[in-house]
């Protein structure tokens, strides 16, 4: 019957369509569907940016203004891939300025982007909106001028842990003075800023929303921009620290008044710097967080981040380091009645190892928190008694990433593997998409998953399995699977080589320090010519002897549509 | 003046100046002139070699093999970082970003200053679980002093001029105070300095508690 509407009312239909997921599912019901939704799709989402080519992405989607890219894998944020892998963003920027697309939006992951690249986007796209780069490098502040200068209308920029190199330019100064869009800022990554340029900018800018400051925005630059801006939504401070020599209390209570008056704050973080005794003075705003990220505040000790916790009996969302402790994580378990989200980072994680958080304050959080559905911990150690008692208390996992500091480490109490508390989790949280495994694990814990698992996409494995079973109970069991990144685990070609056609429904797949070998990974190229197969090799090119029988140190394989890439370096081989 | 230029010399003896007995060096109240065998004398200024280089969390250690051997055999406060070479030092693991891992403190180093002794000590406050063990460091530290616990007391000597310490400790808000009134832990979050001060000196912190016998050696 909808074959009867004119293009136009289905393209209306289509517009309430918004998740990719089900723009992807509408597009495939039919030849006409498939059209209307090209012509009319706005937004895009490439997860891995060598899958397709940027002339495809304009082929089939030319009304295209938000697009979303991913470079590197997972495993670059940890040191694990090599400097020059690739991941770079010129070639979009100068194809979809060629096709003279009406980008608006540009959203960034673990890319390199140039200040050449930045120059060309901020000339090319009159409507340019929004730019936001997470985890990405290779550029400098004269990039972020070019933007600042030439994008007449960006309502938002917004770098998250980025490298980035940064003259003495002042960047920030090159936003006009005719500048007044702004709605997101955050520039926190960054060492420098030009104070008098941020403050001019916020005070011209009152559709500021969200607001994310650097370490060089001391405590008294930050009470004048929250009188200019009480309206902000989402903070983040820089430096909270009252300099010893200014008259402290008179500071002090300025700030405490003016935060005071921020009464839309509802995202706070920040505290890149902080002296204990100025906390007391953002006590005012914690009733009404929902987002609080305390996760690079090291300066704050357990009991004063209790103090604060007490406040905030709305949050959904915590980011904190260890150093809360158990006893910290029971009161959040008795505070925060709506947590959904919870990430405890290590605050010493290349220490003596004592971390401060053990497997009682995750079931006190367990406990307190039953709409807890995304959790990210790292902690000392964990029993099985824990997690099981986790699974029967939160069934709504949606993200269950756990990391025991000493790698394979069994249940202290019993001392066996950590299979069944794992196999609980997956068991009692049916809707589980994400898994980061850690501790002592056998193949059992792979047999669990991928008889449970059965909304698992993105798969974290480390130091775990006995065998290629192992493996195997994943790849065929967890039919949605869609990232899986595993590092020294004995998993060698039999696994690798059962289920070929696995791959081509996966984006991707990393395997270091494992038990491939060339050989296995050759034979797997050779019968899948829509994968690529990439060796990094990072010994000497000398040495590396080309036999078959040699374990592979680090094997990167995705689906592509396009073959091999032209950009790869030296130390990386696409096997074919 | 470093300890590879000093040589034994023991024609200075036969020749009647005993320029050993009148050489200088630094030491702690109490110390003997002790040389170790591999020449170096224990209380003379430190060689470069010899000074810490603290390599705290080296991420990014290419190291295949799950051990790193960590060469700070020369490490002068011995067993302070040895949990850390101990430690396996692995690429990528944890799984933390770059950017997190500069927000780890480093070790609790705080620093020792003993009444009359020309140079302070820095120990790290993270390495003990309880007064007893810090006090038992400071002891082996400070080699002339004796742990004496009286009723809880945590006190120090030194036998050979009877001369008693007491620890005390400056807090974060700036104040000194009494070691061992607060739970260990507390202690190690608040402290900031510690500092033996002779048992005369510290009217107003000493527990009222009485004393079984006075300091004599």
């Amino acid at each position: 019957m909808m074959n009867y509407f004119p293009d136009e009312v289905l393209e209306h239909v289509f517009d309430f369509v918004t998740s990719h997921r089900d723009r992807n599912a509408v597009s495939l019901v039919c030849k006409l569907w498939y059209r209307v939704e090209r012509f009319s799709r706005q937004r895009v989402f490439i997860g891995n940016c060598y899958a397709i080519s940027p002339e495809r992405l304009i082929a089939r989607f030319p009304g295209v203004k938000a697009l979303t890219l991913k470079g590197k894998p997972h495993f670059a944020d940890f040191n694990l891939v090599p400097q020059d892998w690739g991941g770079y963003v010129q070639p979009w920027i100068e194809a979809l300025a060629r096709s003279r697309i009406g980008l608006e939006e540009l959203r960034l992951k673990r890319m390199v982007v140039s200040d050449e690249s930045l120059d060309v986007l901020s000339r090319s796209f009159t409507n340019f909106k929004s730019l936001v780069l997470v985890s990405c490098e290779g550029f400098t502040t004269d990039g972020l001028a070019a933007i600042a200068a030439n994008c007449r209308f960006l309502r938002e920029l917004d770098l998250q842990e980025n490298e980035i190199e940064e003259k003495k330019n002042h960047w920030l100064g090159c936003f006009p003075d005719s500048c007044t869009s702004l709605v997101s800022l955050n520039f926190a990554c960054l060492k420098e800023i030009n104070l008098a340029a941020l403050e001019r900018l916020v005070a011209r800018n009152p559709n500021l929303k969200s607001l994310k400051l650097n370490r060089a925005v001391p405590i008294e630059a930050l009470q004048r921009i929250l009188m200019r801006a009480p309206q902000l939504v989402d903070l983040g401070t820089g430096s909270f620290v009252l300099d010893r020599d200014s008259d402290d209390s008179e500071t002090y209570r300025k700030l405490k008044a003016t935060i005071q008056k921020c009464r839309s704050i509802r995202n706070l973080s920040g505290f890149l710097e902080v002296a204990p005794r100025c906390l007391p003075a953002v006590y005012p705003i914690c009733l009404n967080l929902t987002y609080l990220n305390l996760s690079y505040a090291a300066g704050i000790h357990g009991s004063e981040l209790i103090k604060l916790i007490r406040f905030c009996g709305k949050l959904q969302r915590l980011w904190i380091l260890d150093c809360i402790g158990d006893k910290g994580l029971e009161v959040v378990a008795s505070t925060c009645k709506d947590l959904q989200e919870l990430r405890v980072f290590p605050s010493d994680p290349f220490g003596a190892g004592h971390a401060a958080v053990t497997e009682t304050g995750l079931v006190a959080i367990s406990s307190g928190c039953p709409k807890l559905n995304s959790l990210l911990y790292f902690c000392q150690q964990m029993t099985n008694a824990a997690l099981i008692a986790v699974a029967k208390n939160c069934t709504n996992f949606i993200r269950f990433r756990l990391c025991i500091l000493d790698p394979a480490k069994p249940d202290p109490v019993t001392m066996q593997p950590l299979d069944e508390g794992f196999g609980a989790i997956v068991q009692s949280s049916k809707r589980i998409r994400r898994l980061s495994l850690s501790g002592l694990l056998t193949d059992r814990v792979f047999l669990y998953i991928g008889m449970y698992a059965e909304q698992l996409e993105m798969l974290s494995i480390a130091f775990a399995g006995d065998s290629d079973k192992g493996m195997l109970y994943v790849l065929n069991g967890c039919k949605k699977l869609r990232k899986l990144e595993i590092r020294d685990s004995p998993f060698g070609d039999m696994a690798l080589l059962r289920d070929v056609g696995k791959y081509e429904t996966m984006r991707s797949l990393w395997m270091s320090s494992c038990d491939v070998t060339l050989g296995g990974c050759k034979t797997l190229a050779k019968k899948m010519p829509r994968l690529n197969v990439e060796i990094i090799n990072e010994n000497d090119q000398m040495e590396f002897a080309h036999e078959d029988s040699q374990k592979v140190e680090k094997m990167y394989l995705y689906r592509t549509l396009v073959g091999p890439r032209k950009d790869a370096p030296e130390f990386v081989w696409t096997l074919v | 003046m470093s300890p590879e230029n000093r040589n034994y010399m023991p024609e200075s003896d036969v020749v009647g100046l005993n320029l050993k007995e009148t050489e200088l060096t630094l030491g702690m109240p109490g110390e003997t002139r002790v040389t170790t065998d591999t020449g170096v004398k224990l209380g003379t200024k430190r060689g470069f070699s010899e000074t810490i280089d603290l390599n705290l969390g080296r991420s990014n250690v290419k190291c295949h093999d799950k051990v790193c051997d960590d060469e700070l055999e020369n490490d002068v406060l011995g067993g302070a970082t040895k949990s850390l070479t101990e430690k396996a030092q692995l690429v990528g693991w944890p799984p933390v970003r770059a950017s997190r891992k500069n927000v780890m403190k480093s070790c609790k180093f705080i620093k020792v200053a003993v009444d009359g002794a020309p140079y302070l000590r820095k120990v790290d406050l993270e390495m003990y679980n309880s007064y007893q063990q810090l006090l038992s460091a400071l002891e082996d530290m400070f080699s002339c002093l004796t742990i004496r616990n009286y009723l809880n007391e945590k006190k120090l000597m030194d036998p050979a001029n009877g001369v008693e310490y007491v620890a005390t400790y400056e807090d974060r808000d700036g104040d000194w105070m009494l070691v061992g009134d607060v739970p260990w832990k507390m202690f190690v979050e608040s402290c900031k300095r510690v500092r033996l001060m002779k048992s005369s000196e510290a009217i107003g912190l000493a527990p009222r508690t009485p004393q079984k016998c006075s300091s004599t050696a």
